[in-house]
């Protein structure tokens, strides 16, 4: 494991309007150089599976390369009213801001854990 | 007006004796959960033999294998066809040095997490090919990963219906509730492949899912 570790945040706009195949290759180029990337928003379930299918083309490219561990936290807030949901809702259709993505390299991040909460990431020694 | 009659005398005749096209049921999880185990069982209960190898190493089955024309009889006598697919187990990481814990050689290791890498690969290809699936999920392990979220939400997205079969229920950590609790929305039913536990409520479940 490198002795230093790099936490990069990527805010939602750096990627709102990348295509799918340029916000995929940005976040797997930026996991390659063993950053661990706080990714303001989420990864559509077909951005997800094309970061999977990457990942195992880069594990086979590279011999420093083992994969990549990630999760995205949706912060549950209670309580919320009728209208204070449907603006959520709506907010939501055009990119939940709330969400927070992480990923990282799994030479550097051995697990990450979540609960509604708080995320836990357990570093390799 | 005679064109007219014998085309539509032919759309009927087509339409009387074209044969229902067998759908095509996908086996999708992460690695260890018991797909391959799950296959052996259905392809042994109604065709009397297994359709591949399961082992505790992980990612033994590295290529799409599929079971054609499986017909199975639900208690009320309704008949069942499928094609059975099992898939290589979806991973976002895959380290030869873990297969060498299995006593593989650092060759047969590399070889093996190379084909690793290409069958996750193909078992994400396939997803658009199914008509139902169902996920596997170990009822031993955590259901809050990503790799489980990662598959049910393309599921979804891609209109998929989805069976949950919590698997290793004869095993002392099994929890099927906190997969109920982990996804309230889906069909879920805990089995346990190995041994034929619960199977009679499994198969109940597969009529509904591709009804």
């Amino acid at each position: 494991m490198p002795k230093n570790i790099t936490l990069q945040f990527i805010p939602y706009a750096t990627i709102a309007y990348l295509s799918s195949y340029q916000r995929v290759k940005l976040l797997i180029d930026l996991t390659s150089e063993n950053k661990i990337l706080l990714v303001q928003g989420k990864l559509s379930p077909q951005e997800e599976t094309d970061l999977i299918s990457e990942t195992m083309k880069r594990i086979g490219k590279s011999k420093r390369f083992k994969g990549i561990e990630l999760t995205s936290f949706i912060p549950k807030v209670k309580h919320l009213t009728i209208l204070q949901n449907m603006v959520e809702r709506l907010a939501s259709t055009f990119g939940n801001r709330d969400i927070l993505t992480v990923i990282g390299p799994a030479t550097i991040v051995r697990e990450i854990r979540k609960d509604p909460t708080k995320i836990q990431l357990f570093l390799r020694k | 007006m005679i064109i007219k009659i014998n085309n539509f005398i032919q759309r009927i005749f087509s339409n009387l004796f074209k044969k229902k096209k067998n759908v095509k049921i996908g086996l999708y999880g992460p690695t260890n959960s018991g797909k391959t185990t799950l296959a052996n069982r259905i392809c042994k209960d109604w065709i009397g033999e297994n359709m591949g190898k399961a082992s505790k190493v992980p990612h033994e089955t590295r290529e799409i294998q599929q079971k054609e024309k499986v017909q199975i009889k639900s208690k009320k006598g309704k008949i069942l066809n499928f094609n059975l697919v099992d898939t290589p187990g979806i991973a976002t990481k895959i380290d030869y040095k873990d297969f060498m814990k299995f006593k593989m050689s650092a060759k047969e290791s590399r070889k093996r997490a190379k084909e690793a890498t290409k069958g996750v690969i193909e078992s994400i290809k396939w997803l658009d090919d199914m008509d139902c699936v169902l996920v596997v999920l170990d009822s031993t392990e955590n259901p809050y990963t990503q790799v489980n979220i990662t598959i049910l939400g393309n599921l979804a997205a891609r209109n998929i219906p989805v069976l949950i079969v919590g698997n290793k229920i004869d095993l002392r950590k099994s929890d099927v509730k906190k997969i109920e609790a982990a996804f309230p929305q889906y069909d879920i039913v805990g089995i346990s492949a190995e041994n034929g536990h619960n199977i009679e409520e499994f198969y109940e479940s597969l009529f509904k899912l591709v009804k």
